[in-house]
């Protein structure tokens, strides 16, 4: 049956990716689940991590210059923003999973408020850790 | 309406899915938990910038630290793999390929947090 023959309907229709025109909500949506499968990977690497203190000072010596290195920093940039926005959009689910902020005007308040918080906490997070060595 | 179901099937309620609504709710708790217990993580690790062996085994071994360690390490790969089984479920078709790949998942997960714990407890003793 081509799509001429389907009878008219209300129904809304699941996004088209290719057609359809992103939006703060969709984007922070896919967002929450890119930073999700991108924290496993970093619960991995917190898994390597102790093992290497486990192993002792040589193999932690090794692990500490990797985070060091311009990679390393890189990673550990991006799993801290992703800890903080899977964090912020977790929270922002739980409330709606209680049934409130559930309108499109809350909807877009709290998802821009989602993105500022993880980009300061990040920011914050770093400037104290550079502080602190 | 008629309903169908047995009354033990009504009083369980549980659905056609079998699951209820355990695979949602474990989510959302482990969820809950990990709120104060990432914010602990991640200001411990940022007092921990720059530390060197002795250091960060300290920390490790000692008993508080250690103990929110393996409770973050349980609640973390328990809802990693919970959020990963409805990834799979969503883009991976292929039965096999599918139920392969949550097996590897749910497997992997318990497989690494214990190795963390039993790393943390090698920590604590071996000092």
């Amino acid at each position: 049956m081509s799509s001429a023959d389907r009878p008219a309907s209300n129904r809304p229709l699941s996004p088209h990716l290719q057609v359809y025109r992103p939006q703060l909500t969709s984007v922070l949506s896919i967002t929450h689940r890119g930073t999700g499968i991108f924290l496993s990977l970093g619960a991995l690497y917190l898994v390597c991590w102790l093992l290497a203190i486990a192993a002792g000072p040589e193999a932690y010596a090794q692990i500490a210059g990797f985070n060091a290195s311009i990679i390393g920093r890189l990673l550990l940039l991006g799993w801290t923003f992703s800890l903080f926005y899977h964090l912020a959009n977790g929270i922002r689910h739980l409330v709606w999973d209680a049934g409130r902020g559930l309108d499109l005007k809350t909807t877009y308040a709290t998802g821009w408020a989602v993105v500022a918080a993880a980009a300061a906490l990040t920011v914050i997070a770093w400037i104290a850790a550079y502080a602190v060595r | 309406m008629a309903d169908f179901r047995s009354p033990l099937a009504r009083v369980r309620g549980l659905g056609s899915a079998k699951e209820g609504t355990h695979h949602w709710w474990a989510q959302r708790l482990t969820a809950l938990a990990l709120i104060p217990l990432t914010i602990w993580f991640v200001i411990s690790l940022i007092s921990l910038s720059g530390a060197d062996h002795a250091e960060a085994s300290a920390w490790i071994g000692s008993l508080w630290p250690a103990a929110l360690l393996i409770l973050t390490i349980v609640m973390t790969f328990h809802h990693g793999q919970l959020g990963l089984q409805v990834v799979i479920e969503d883009y991976v078709h292929n039965e096999y390929m599918k139920i392969g790949a949550i097996v590897l998942v749910k497997g992997a997960a318990l497989v690494l947090s214990v190795v963390a714990i039993a790393a943390i407890a090698r920590i604590a003793i071996g000092g």
